[in-house]
């Protein structure tokens, strides 16, 4: 090994073609076995950055997880389990699964809407593409920025409040839609839908349209309804990128952040996962138990991908 | 009958659904266009009658927008350049070479796409803390580096596509192996390139939670966080603050306009790694 390695660090033309011409009989090997050094020299940057900026924070993030270390100070007392118990008896910290609820009924809405509108759209329509850039904007438009129009959208007299009174709706009538809490999480999660249903029905609308015309022609001919062709063509073709899509939902459902951070700040039971994890860290100065909350979810986000593998295989799909 | 009865609810929908995503933009146009006079005595819905773009010099001048914009394209450009580079060298060197550990290597890359970005920020601080970054230009350039498997995935694939024999012409031709990843791998790379140009571009430009851990003082402002120090002392005036939203949102509307089949084709990579 090692002098393998020195001959390669002092490239020599002569020996190097030599071996590569001997080494390589067949032309689709690879062109470059027996050299050690070479590959390690393209990776070390990114090896470099990929251990000091995932694995080091989530071995560290396991290690603060079992203290009562507060950011700041230099001991970090063990406190066993304490934290992870802490998460789980104090009412005030385990309720941010329910807020994740709502963001999950809203990913599935969000899914069912795009699914539809990438089927309308895969069949022949007028201003095809004018309607497919306006549903698939908003997903490119700045978190905080969306923030500012649905502020303004939901406060009273607002947009929303507007458009409703247009239909006979008296704006008297109409509650608070970021005041009240039984509607507040609702409120937001109707705003994720309209950012993120963009780039479901994006995605969507591209594994439609990588279906062979032909296989539409044919059911055509066979006199097959637009619901069956959906049903046997289209719903077959695009289950990998659904059921990816689903689990980027469960885990986006629980990592939401931006949208109630900026717009509510928490308030009035929008706070989620992520911004009560933030405030435990660094407006508490509770680092041991925001990194078992963190903990907590890297393993809830890790189960469902895994139960996703197992339950959906990554199959071929194949309609030829 | 049946197929006109479709056809009007397909269109009805596709009408019904463009208004759900245009009217809330829209109203935020009109406001933004509107003195504060002629803001406090109409409805949201009316089109200004004397359109005055003074709220767009305004928000851009107190929102800081110009130095906003500025960090916003250093650490975009300086962050974009490194990631390319970075994954197309990884993935020349995960998919042009045997060598020991190159299982392993694999695996810790595709065990940290599984691994959510937002959870590890209370671990990750401390590190950017500890090397000395924080409150720099270079803590969220080193994250955005250093956490972006997805394109050294797209790199990897795209590799697989480009022919084998043409490193091995090169070696008879006697080029080293640095040689054949600047001179033939990396100039075929460049569709995959586009694609990381652009989902990380879009990525970058719209990120609010790094710049806003890692960057609190002003004069580190990109245009997430800017925009959002802006909302604190107006409060209520939304002739103003819609006028800054619309400073930020503008410019991903030409990009969007100008680049709309890239942009389609390159999420559509990205989202299938």
């Amino acid at each position: 090994m090692s002098t393998q390695a020195e001959s390669e660090v002092k490239p020599k033309r002569k020996p190097r073609r030599l071996r590569s011409a001997n080494s390589h009989p067949v032309s689709s090997a690879p062109p470059n076995r027996g050299w050690r050094i070479t590959p390690w020299l393209f990776m070390v940057v990114p090896l470099a950055l990929l251990i000091t900026f995932t694995y080091i924070p989530v071995a560290n993030m396991f290690w603060y997880s079992f203290t009562d270390w507060n950011g700041i100070s230099k001991v970090k007392e063990p406190v066993g389990l304490g934290n992870y118990v802490e998460f789980f008896t104090r009412p005030e910290l385990y309720r941010v699964f329910l807020v994740s609820l709502y963001y999950l009924a809203g990913a599935v809405v969000q899914m069912v809407l795009a699914l539809y509108f990438a089927t309308m759209l895969s069949f022949s329509t007028v201003f095809k593409n004018l309607f497919k850039g306006i549903l698939f904007f908003p997903y490119l438009i700045n978190g905080v920025a969306i923030s500012f129009v649905f502020l303004f959208f939901f406060q009273p007299g607002g947009t929303l409040d507007s458009v409703l009174g247009l239909i006979g709706i008296s704006e008297d009538s109409l509650p608070l839609w970021l005041g009240n809490p039984d509607l507040i999480n609702i409120s937001l999660a109707g705003t994720s839908v309209w950012r993120y249903m963009g780039l479901n029905f994006v995605l969507f609308l591209g594994a439609i349209q990588s279906i062979p015309a032909q296989i539409y022609e044919a059911a055509d001919l066979d006199g097959a309804s637009r619901w069956n062709q959906f049903r046997y063509i289209i719903a077959p073709s695009i289950k990998p990128i659904i059921s990816l899509s689903f689990i980027l939902a469960i885990s986006g459902s629980l990592a939401v952040f931006e949208i109630p951070f900026i717009m509510t700040d928490g308030a009035n039971g929008s706070t989620t996962f992520v911004i009560q994890t933030i405030k435990t860290a660094f407006n508490s100065n509770k680092v041991g138990l925001a990194s078992a909350m963190a903990v907590i979810l890297l393993f809830i986000v890790l189960l469902v991908t895994w139960v996703q593998r197992l339950l959906v295989p990554d199959e071929k799909v194949d309609l030829t | 009958m049946t197929r006109i009865l479709t056809a009007l609810g397909k269109y009805t929908s596709l009408i019904l659904a463009s208004l759900v995503a245009l009217i809330p933009l829209v109203v935020m146009v009109f406001t933004a266009l509107k003195s504060s006079q002629e803001y406090a005595t109409s409805g949201p819905l009316d089109p200004p009658s004397s359109p005055t773009l003074s709220n767009f010099v305004t928000a851009f001048n107190d929102a800081d927008m110009a130095s906003a914009f500025l960090n916003t394209t250093l650490i975009l450009i300086v962050s974009v350049a490194g990631t390319i580079i970075i994954g197309t060298m990884t993935a020349y060197a995960l998919d042009r070479f045997e060598f020991r550990f190159k299982k392993l290597i694999f695996a810790l890359f595709l065990l940290a796409t599984l691994v959510p970005g937002v959870t590890t920020q209370v671990a990750t601080f401390q590190v950017i803390n500890g090397l000395g970054l924080y409150n720099t230009r270079m803590a969220p350039i080193a994250l955005f580096l250093g956490t972006d498997i997805v394109s050294i995935y797209i790199f990897v694939q795209f590799m697989r596509s480009v022919p084998i024999s043409l490193d091995e012409a090169a070696t008879m031709d006697g080029a080293n192996h640095f040689t054949i990843y600047r001179k033939i791998v990396f100039p075929l790379l460049k569709p995959a390139i586009a694609t990381v140009i652009i989902i990380k571009g879009i990525a970058i430009y719209n990120e609010f939670y790094i710049p806003f851990l890692y960057m609190p003082s002003r004069d580190l402002g990109v245009i997430s966080t800017s925009l959002q120090r802006f909302k604190g002392p107006l409060g209520t005036q939304w002739e103003i603050l819609s006028a800054g939203a619309l400073i930020v949102i503008i410019p991903t509307l030409i990009v969007f306009l100008a680049l709309q089949k890239y942009i389609y084709n390159g999420l559509s990579a990205g989202a299938v790694k």
